[in-house]
């Protein structure tokens, strides 16, 4: 309890540090002015949601091997949150893209997979939703997850192959970044990592806790 | 390697549990049958009688708990032959066809001659070119005994083979599985009440929510097993 | 060994069963028709236009085809629990995958091969010159939409709202499938025409991976 909130705690400094250090120690950027500072916030979400998606395969495969029910749940709850980092992705994008260029929404190669992505793990999400059965929504979303992620390189390379055939003016660029940028990037994306740990933790033990509800209900029904 | 035994083989269900959901189809559920023993399983709607057969076949995997089969050294697999409610066979096939089919995957050896073997036992050669889809419940019946029997096991497991059978279709019924016990073949059969069937069982046993209320060899009698609420 | 003969067995039951009825067949090739139509009343295509847009519009077609004719693959064993008797029957539950994959392989490409003249008349472009190569991208397109789509159609045969849900999760897995065959086949229909083996190698690494993992894990989708 107490090792969740101090953990809970250092997450929230980290992040304000980082935030702080987003709009005050990161120089300008010479062309996009001050909205390119959202891509501290932008790219490091991006490889977070990746991580976070391979923590759900991870969980995906290990309950396929071995059928414990908390292998359900850290893939359940990684996937939650990845898609949840994906969102960021898929906000800051146009946000960002707006000002700085003109448009809502560049096809670059990035973005696309991100959002095809993120199509793939809602799509995770609502198979769930359609099977009722505990075990069997265990098995069947862990078997699909499998090849969700597995999709995920082939995603990537085929959209960004396809992009370099097909080049874009190119946008989102973080080509050439001042020392002081790249360290604040790399704070960001540790704190954003911490983030990730944090609620896959909660989400994690909100599953564990439906599971002993829905045990107790059973036990009861049964006698 | 994976070539089923057709010896006659004993099971032995070891604190089966199987939940469906919130539902629990069998709970703590231990039975022992001897090898060659024909055996009445019965039980209201929902009792498990069905689940315990799937279990028995390896079709459902158990929550918890194991089925083992005796009499097999270890690696081999027993030949099980299952008739259950649905007909497990193709209608768009002819009866020819399914058993043939279903013979080649077992990997039995002149797949064509067993097939026409049992076509022959089973009365259906006249219909061997027809398709499933055109028979009758009768005919499908026998037909799905035909393809149970075709690796020649020596365990049968039969979910209420009677049902929607008429006079003839179900003396034939009787006098085949006669017939396989009579052979030393372990026969489970669920049945919802005394029937001609039931007076081939050497034994019965009685399921209530999952698990064993009653049986024979513990003392019960046929009686009371089938019908508890009376004497 | 005792695999293939299995497969061999029950890829022969498919075909025989759809060769029987060839209900899906014809209703694929129409539906593929229907949405290469309505595509047309999108935009107003001039000949250098469909040869932009055309094998994008052809391989969507496919998809969202197979999308809804890989429906029947598992749910049509469940309608006299002819499942459960192979899986009692098989020696390695695979082969029961590997025989529809083939099969459903077989259909599309079938579909797409006797829908090419209609494509090459409707869009006005010179299809013979390339016709091997054409069947190679198709038969690699094929395989792929085909393995994911028969381990989706058994997954989705035990959802609920199972008619939407294969469409839902088959569509973005198949991504990379559709870029990678829409650009070899416009490569193919180029003035100069290439063979563009980057592309072939997507669809190949496509195939492999998604054939590998349902041999590894496919048999848990059978399991009661």
């Amino acid at each position: 309890m107490i090792k969740s909130g101090v953990y809970s705690f250092l997450v929230c400094a980290l992040m304000g540090v980082t935030a702080y250090a987003s709009f005050y120690i990161a120089p300008t950027e010479s062309t996009m002015g001050l909205v390119q500072r959202i891509f501290y916030l932008h790219a490091p979400s991006g490889m977070t949601s990746l991580a976070a998606f391979l923590v759900s395969f991870v969980g995906s495969v290990a309950y396929l091997l071995t059928r414990k029910a908390r292998w359900d749940w850290l893939a359940v709850s990684a996937a939650e949150v990845g898609i949840a980092f994906c969102t960021v992705v898929l906000l800051t994008g146009p946000i960002w893209a707006h000002p700085a260029w003109g448009v809502w929404w560049a096809w670059d190669a990035r973005l696309t997979s991100t959002l095809v992505l993120w199509l793939l793990y809602v799509a995770f999400l609502i198979l769930r939703t359609m099977i009722e059965d505990a075990d069997r929504r265990a098995l069947v979303s862990a078997f699909f997850g499998v090849f969700t992620f597995l999709d995920v390189p082939l995603v990537y390379g085929s959209i960004w192959w396809w992009r370099t055939q097909h080049p874009q003016p190119v946008v989102f660029t973080s080509a050439g970044l001042d020392p002081t940028m790249r360290k604040v990037f790399y704070l960001s994306w540790l704190s954003l990592t911490c983030l990730m740990v944090l609620l896959i933790r909660q989400r994690y033990v909100l599953e564990q806790s439906r599971d002993e509800l829905r045990t107790l209900e059973q036990e009861s029904e049964a006698n | 390697m994976s070539q089923r035994i057709a010896r006659p083989v004993g099971l032995k269900f070891n604190n089966i549990e199987k939940r469906f959901g919130a539902l629990y189809a069998l709970k703590r559920l231990n039975l022992e049958i001897a090898a060659g023993e024909c055996i009445a399983v019965t039980g209201r709607n929902g009792s498990g009688k069905t689940t315990l057969l799937r279990v028995a076949s390896q079709l459902t995997r158990p929550t918890r708990g194991d089925v083992k089969y005796s009499g097999l050294s270890d690696g081999e697999i027993p030949a099980i032959g299952y008739v259950s409610h649905a007909v497990m066979l193709y209608d768009e096939l002819t009866a020819a066809e399914n058993l043939l089919l279903f013979a080649k995957v077992l990997g039995i050896e002149n797949p064509k001659q067993r097939t026409a073997e049992l076509l022959e036992a089973t009365g259906l050669v006249a219909r061997a070119g027809s398709l499933v889809r055109t028979f009758s419940r009768g005919m499908k019946q026998r037909l799905a005994i035909a393809r149970a029997l075709l690796s020649g096991p020596g365990l049968l497991l039969l979910d209420e083979p009677g049902t929607g059978l008429d006079t003839e279709s179900m003396v034939w019924l009787v006098n085949t599985v006669r017939g396989l016990r009579d052979d030393g073949r372990t026969i489970v059969m669920s049945l919802h009440g005394e029937s001609g069937l039931s007076q081939l069982a050497t034994r019965a046993t009685r399921l209530d929510a999952g698990s064993v209320v009653a049986d024979t060899r513990a003392g019960a009698t046929f009686q009371t097993v089938f019908a508890p609420g009376e004497r | 060994m005792r695999l293939f003969s299995n497969t061999a067995v029950l890829f022969g039951k498919e075909l025989r069963t759809e060769y029987r009825s060839r209900e899906l067949l014809i209703t694929t090739i129409v539906f593929v028709l229907i949405v290469i139509t309505l595509f047309n009343f999108t935009f107003d295509p001039s000949v250098s236009e469909s040869r932009r847009f055309g094998p994008g519009l052809l391989w969507l077609a496919f998809l969202f085809s197979a999308s809804l004719m890989l429906q029947p693959c598992f749910l049509k064993e469940r309608t006299n629990d002819t499942l459960s008797a192979l899986r009692l029957s098989v020696g390695d539950p695979f082969a029961i995958f590997l025989a529809k994959l083939l099969a459903n392989a077989c259909l599309l490409l079938l579909t797409q091969l006797l829908l090419l003249p209609i494509f090459a008349v409707l869009y006005n472009i010179r299809v013979m010159p390339v016709f091997p190569q054409l069947a190679l991208v198709f038969l690699l397109g094929s395989l792929g939409v085909s393995v994911t789509g028969t381990a989706l159609s058994a997954i989705s045969s035990q959802a609920r709202m199972r008619e939407l849900m294969l469409p839902l999760l088959l569509l973005p897995l198949l991504v990379p499938i559709l870029i990678a065959s829409t650009e070899a086949t416009a490569a193919l229909l180029e003035p100069k025409p290439s063979l563009r083996w980057d592309w072939l190698g997507i669809l190949i690494a496509f195939d492999v991976v998604f054939l590998t993992a349902l041999w590894l894990f496919g048999e848990y989708l059978l399991e009661e």
